[in-house]
C-alpha cells in the first residue's frame, strides 16, 4: 500500500502542531517566574549557554520592567535568542544547570523568559543595535543558517558589508527547514531573519548555492574575506537491502516537506519505523504521529542508557504514543510492488565500549521483522563532502578543519556551525558565528 | 490551651486583636462582620467634624512583586454624620457585648467641643476612648491631629480636658512624625491619659508615576504627603514602642500595638516589645477580616509551645534585651561556616562579601559550579551572608569569642585597650 497524505482535519493539524512551549500568557506571570530568579553571581546557567548570555541580568531587567534592555542583553550575545527560546535543549544547557535543580526545585524557566523579552523586541521591532561607520571592507559569508546570519550581524556592526549565499530561496537554515513545526513556524523564522538584517549591511542572495552558481575561487577574489556556514545536509544511507523501496525516506527530507508544504500534503504511512534516537528522530516520528500515522516505531541499536537524546525528548515521543525498540539494528527492507513492507531487525546485545565510550551493540544472531507501510532514516547526517575536498578544503570526512582562529587550511576563509562541528545545536551555531566573526575582523585589521 | 483573652483598663476582649480605627471600623455592617469573624475588639473610625474626602486616596509600594509591601492613604477621619455613628455604635455594643468597643475622637480644637463629644460618646456604651493626635493630612492645616501630637505641651493640654470629663478609660494614640514619641507620650501621661497607642501612619511620598510624573495618590494631577502604614512600617512601629516601653513614665500605662501587624508573629513581636493589645488595619484592607482567625490560632500555639498560660506571661519580656551600643560585649565574635552539602554555589555569599562587606569569602572556580568557603581570619562576624544565603541553614555563625569575660566598650576605653585588634 502506498502511503497517503491528508489524514486528519484542519482543526487536528493546527491542534498538533501548535506551539509545544507556549509562552506567557500575562506580564504578571514572567514577572512571577523573573523574581524567583536569585540573580546568581558567575551564574551556573550563564556559564552553560553556548552564547554566554547573561542570564541573570537578562531576567533581572524583565523583573524591573525593562524588557528592552533584556532583549538587548539577550541579542547581544545571540542575535538568534528568539529562535533559541523556542527550540534549545535548555535542559542540558542553561535550565540543566540552574541552581534550582540543586535545591531540588523547578528551574527557572529561563528560556520562556528569554521568548518573552525577545518577542517583544521582535514584535514591536526595536531596533537594538547600530552599525559602525563603513570600514570599505566586504566579506563573502556562505549559508544564511544561524551560522552565517550570526556572523553576519557582528561584522555588519563593526562596519562591514556582508553578502550572504543561499541556496535555498529562504534564510534561516535548518531553523526554517530542519527543526519541528510545534517549535517554531516557518513565518517566525522569516520574521527572526527580517529582524536580524534590518541591521542593514546585510544582502543575502538566495537561489544561490556555492559549487554550482558561484565558486569559492570566485568568493575569495571578490570580497576581502569569506565565512563557510554551509551546515550539514544529507542523511546518512543505511547500506542495507531494501534501501530505495518507495516508502523509505530520509528524515531530513521529511521533515524539509512538512516545513515547506502545508501539512495535509505531506505523505505518511500507517505503520511507521523510526531509525535512530537523535533529536532529529525524534522530531521525525513525533510529527509523523502528528500527520496521522497510526502507529511509530522508534527502532535503536543501543539501550536508554546510551540514548544521543534528551529525556524531555524522549519524553515528548512517549506522549505523542510512539513506540521503542531497544537493541534492534536494521538488517533488511522487503517490499511488495516495489513499496516497502517490513523492516528486519538483527537484535542485538551490548559489548565492550567503543571509542566514543559507550558500549557498542554486537548481534545476537536474532531477528525482530515489523510491518511497515514507511520508513523513515534517522540515523545521523553526513558532511558535504564533496563540495570541501573539490575546494581544497582540509577536512576530516567531509567536517571542515579549522584552527583556534576558525580559519580553514585556506587564508581568508573561515568556517563555522554544523559544516564544522558536525551538527549540534542552533546556539552553538550562533556562538560559532560570532567566534568566525571575531577571527575576520583581527585578520581583516592585519 | 493558653488564655490569650486581654484585659486592657478593665476592658475586657476575647482576643488581643482590635481594628485600628480605620475604613473596616468604620461603620456598623463592617464592624459586625469583623466580630462575627472573630476579632477582639474595634477602635470605630475617629469621629469629629468638617470632613470631606477626595479621590483617589490610597497608593501602595509593592517590592519584587510583592504587593502592597507599604500603603498610603490622604483620608481624613469619618465623613458620616455624627448621630448615624453613634446610633451604629451603640447597637454593635448591644449585638456583641463581650467585645471591645473603642471610639475614636478628634474634637474641634477647644474645651467645650471636646467636652460635648465625650459626652455623645459616652451615651452610646462604648468602652474606651482614643484620642487621635496623629492624622498627618488634612486636620493638621486646622491645628488638629498630628499638630496635637506633634507638641508635647497641646497634647497636655488636650488630654487635660479629656480627662476632666472621661469617665471611661482613654487611650491616647501617638503620631510618629516626631523625633521621639517619647516626649508627648510623657506629657500626655503626666496629663492623665490611662494609656497609649502608637503608632498612626508616617508622612510619606509612595512614588511617582513614570508616565504622568504625578506621585501617587493622583488626586486630578495633584498630590499630597500622605500617611505611610503597613508591613514596611513595622520596624519604626516596633522601635517606637520600645522607648515608651522604656521610659519610666511611659512605661506605667498599658500600651496598644499598631503598624504593620499582619500575623501573629508580628503580635508576639509588639507584646514581647510590651504592647498588651494590638491594632490591625493594612492587612485587614489587604485580605480582610478572615486572617484573624490564624492570628488567633498561631498565638494560641506559639503560647503552648513556650509555656505561656495568659498573655501578661510574656509582654514586656524583650524589653530588657534591647540596650545601648556602648552595653554590648566587645569580646563576643562569631564567623561563618558554609554547609557544602546544602550550598548551591549561587554565589550570592561571595558577591555580597566582596562588593559590601570584608572580602571573606574565596572563590574557587568551577564550571559550572564554583565552589565558596570562608576565610576565617578575614570574617568581622557581620552577618551578611547568611542574610543573603538563599539556603536555609547552609551559612551558619560560630561562636568563637576572642575573650572570657564580658567587655563592653566604656570598660574597653577605660582600661585602654589597643583599637584595630580585631
Ligand atoms: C531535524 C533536525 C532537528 C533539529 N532540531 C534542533 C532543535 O530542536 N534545537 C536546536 O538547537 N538544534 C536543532 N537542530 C540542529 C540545528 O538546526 C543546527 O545545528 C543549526 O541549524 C546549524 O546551523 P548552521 O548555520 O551551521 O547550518 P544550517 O542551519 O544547516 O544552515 C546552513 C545554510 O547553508 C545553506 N547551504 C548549504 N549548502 C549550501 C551551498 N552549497 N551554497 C549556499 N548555501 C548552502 C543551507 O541552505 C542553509 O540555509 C536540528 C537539526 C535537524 C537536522
Ligand atoms: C485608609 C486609612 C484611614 C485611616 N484613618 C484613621 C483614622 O481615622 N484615625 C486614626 O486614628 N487612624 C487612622 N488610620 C491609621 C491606622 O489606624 C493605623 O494607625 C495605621 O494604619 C497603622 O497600622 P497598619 O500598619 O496596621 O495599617 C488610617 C489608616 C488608613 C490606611
Ligand atoms: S540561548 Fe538557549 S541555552 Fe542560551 S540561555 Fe537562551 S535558551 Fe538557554
Ligand atoms: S542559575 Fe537559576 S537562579 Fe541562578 S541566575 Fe541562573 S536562572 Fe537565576
Ligand atoms: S549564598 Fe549560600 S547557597 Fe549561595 S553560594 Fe553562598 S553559601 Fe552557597
Amino acid at each position: 500500500m502506498p502511503i497517503t497524505s491528508n489524514k486528519l482535519t484542519l482543526g487536528e493539524y493546527d491542534q498538533h502542531f501548535s506551539d509545544i512551549h507556549p509562552p506567557f500568557e500575562t506580564h504578571s506571570a514572567a514577572l512571577v517566574d523573573a523574581n524567583r530568579c536569585l540573580f546568581c553571581y558567575d551564574a551556573p546557567c550563564m556559564k552553560s549557554c553556548p552564547t554566554s548570555i547573561d542570564v541573570p541580568k537578562f531576567i533581572k531587567q524583565i523583573a524591573t520592567e525593562n524588557i528592552k534592555g533584556s532583549a538587548h542583553t539577550i541579542l547581544s550575545s545571540n542575535i538568534m535568542g528568539a529562535g533559541c527560546s523556542r527550540v534549545c535543549p535548555v535542559e542540558k544547557l542553561c535550565e540543566g544547570a540552574c541552581v534550582y535543580n540543586l535545591m531540588g526545585e523547578e528551574a527557572i524557566p529561563i528560556a520562556k523568559l528569554q521568548r518573552y523579552a525577545t518577542e517583544k523586541a521582535m514584535a514591536a521591532k526595536w531596533p537594538l543595535f547600530t552599525r559602525k561607520p563603513a570600514t570599505g571592507k566586504k566579506v563573502a559569508v556562505v549559508g544564511a543558517g544561524p551560522a552565517g546570519l550570526s556572523c553576519a550581524h557582528v561584522l555588519s556592526r563593526e562596519g562591514i558589508e556582508v553578502t550572504i549565499y543561499e541556496k535555498e530561496s529562504k534564510g534561516g537554515g535548518l531553523m526554517t527547514y530542519g527543526i519541528a513545526a510545534y517549535k517554531v513556524t516557518p513565518q517566525f523564522c522569516e520574521e527572526e531573519v527580517n529582524y536580524i538584517t534590518s541591521l542593514g549591511g546585510i544582502d543575502i542572495k538566495y537561489n544561490q548555492e556555492l559549487g554550482k552558481h558561484i565558486t569559492l575561487d570566485e568568493l575569495k577574489k571578490n570580497y576581502d574575506a569569506v565565512y563557510l556556514g554551509f551546515g550539514v545536509g544529507l542523511a546518512r544511507q543505511l547500506d542495507i537491502p531494501g534501501e530505495d523501496l518507495q516508502g523509505v525516506v530520509d528524515a531530513i527530507g521529511f521533515i524539509y516537506a512538512i516545513r515547506t508544504n502545508n501539512y495535509a500534503t505531506v505523505p505518511v504511512g500507517d505503520k511507521v519505523a523510526v531509525i535512530g534516537l537523535g533529536m532529529t528522530a525524534i522530531d521525525a516520528a513525533t510529527q509523523a504521529k502528528r500527520l496521522g500515522a497510526k502507529e511509530v516505531t522508534i527502532v535503536y541499536r543501543r539501550t536508554e542508557a546510551e540514548k544521543p537524546c534528551t529525556n524531555v525528548e524522549l519524553d515528548i515521543a512517549r506522549l505523542d504514543g510512539c513506540k521503542l525498540i531497544w537493541l534492534a539494528a536494521p538488517a533488511a527492507l522487503t517490499g511488495t510492488d516495489g513499496h516497502v513492507s517490513q523492516l528486519i531487525c538483527n537484535v542485538m546485545k551490548l559489548g565492550e565500549p567503543d571509542v566514543s565510550g559507550r558500549r557498542s551493540p554486537v548481534p545476537t544472531g536474532e531477528t525482530i521483522t515489523l510491518e511497515v507501510d514507511m520508513v523513515i532514516k534517522a540515523a545521523g547526517q553526513v558532511p558535504f563532502e564533496e563540495l570541501v575536498s573539490t575546494n581544497q578544503l582540509q577536512h576530516n570526512k567531509g567536517r571542515i578543519s579549522i584552527d583556534n582562529n576558525c580559519s580553514t587550511s585556506i587564508p581568508g576563509v573561515f568556517a563555522g556551525g554544523d559544516c564544522v562541528n558536525g551538527g549540534k545545536e542552533v546556539v552553538d551555531a550562533v556562538q560559532a558565528g560570532k567566534d568566525g566573526a571575531k577571527a575576520i575582523l583581527k585578520y581583516l585589521e592585519q | 490551651m493558653a488564655d490569650i483573652s486581654a484585659n486592657f483598663l478593665g476592658i475586657k476582649s476575647p482576643n488581643p486583636f482590635w481594628l485600628a480605627s480605620a475604613p473596616p471600623t468604620d461603620k456598623k455592617i463592617n464592624v459586625l462582620r469583623a466580630f462575627e469573624a472573630g476579632w477582639g475588639g474595634v477602635v470605630w473610625k475617629t469621629l469629629g467634624s468638617q470632613v470631606k474626602n477626595v479621590s483617589s486616596r490610597y497608593s501602595a509600594v509593592s517590592y519584587n512583586g510583592s504587593r502592597v509591601m507599604g500603603f498610603n492613604n490622604i483620608e481624613l477621619i469619618s465623613d458620616r454624620p455624627l448621630d448615624l455613628n453613634l446610633q451604629e455604635i451603640k447597637e454593635c455594643i448591644r449585638l456583641f457585648p463581650d467585645r471591645a468597643m473603642i471610639v475614636s475622637l478628634m474634637a474641634d480644637n477647644d474645651r467645650q467641643s471636646w467636652h460635648e463629644l465625650i459626652k455623645q460618646v459616652e451615651d452610646t456604651g462604648a468602652h474606651g476612648l482614643e484620642l487621635n493626635f496623629g492624622c498627618p493630612h488634612g486636620m493638621t492645616e486646622r491645628g488638629m491631629g498630628a499638630a496635637v501630637g506633634q507638641d508635647p505641651e497641646i497634647a497636655r493640654m488636650v488630654v487635660e480636658w479629656v480627662m476632666e470629663k472621661a469617665t471611661i478609660p482613654v487611650i491616647t494614640k501617638l503620631t510618629p512624625n516626631v523625633h521621639s514619641v517619647v516626649p508627648t507620650g510623657k506629657a500626655a501621661v503626666e496629663a492623665g491619659t490611662d494609656a497609649l497607642s502608637l503608632i498612626n501612619t508616617i508622612q510619606s511620598v509612595t512614588g511617582i508615576d513614570l508616565d504622568t510624573f504625578v506621585p501617587n495618590p493622583n488626586v486630578g494631577g495633584k498630590s499630597t504627603f500622605g500617611g505611610y502604614c503597613g508591613p514596611a512600617v513595622k520596624p519604626i512601629a516596633l522601635k517606637m514602642l520600645t522607648t515608651i516601653s522604656q521610659d519610666p513614665v511611659t512605661s506605667k500605662v498599658p500600651v496598644s500595638g499598631i503598624g504593620g501587624i499582619s500575623t501573629w508573629k508580628d503580635a508576639a513581636e509588639f507584646m514581647l516589645l510590651g504592647a498588651t493589645t494590638l491594632q490591625v488595619c493594612t492587612a485587614v484592607m489587604k485580605h480582610g477580616f478572615r486572617i484573624v482567625e490564624d492570628m488567633c490560632e498561631g498565638l494560641n500555639n506559639w503560647m503552648d509551645e513556650k509555656g505561656f498560660k495568659k498573655i501578661e506571661d510574656f509582654i514586656g519580656k524583650s524589653v530588657p534585651t534591647l540596650t545601648h551600643w556602648e552595653d554590648l560585649d566587645i569580646n563576643f565574635h562569631i564567623v561563618a561556616n558554609i554547609n557544602q552539602d546544602k550550598c548551591i554555589h549561587c554565589g550570592l555569599c561571595y558577591i555580597a562579601c566582596e562588593d559590601g562587606s570584608h572580602q571573606s569569602i574565596n572563590l574557587q572556580y568551577g564550571k559550572p559550579y564554583n565552589t565558596y568557603s570562608i576565610k576565617e581570619e578575614e570574617c568581622v562576624g557581620c552577618n551578611l551572608c547568611k542574610l543573603v544565603c538563599p539556603v536555609e541553614d547552609c551559612i551558619t555563625m560560630v561562636e568563637q569569642r576572642k575573650g572570657e569575660e564580658y567587655l563592653n566598650w566604656k570598660e574597653f576605653q577605660r582600661r585602654g585597650l589597643p583599637l584595630n585588634d580585631h
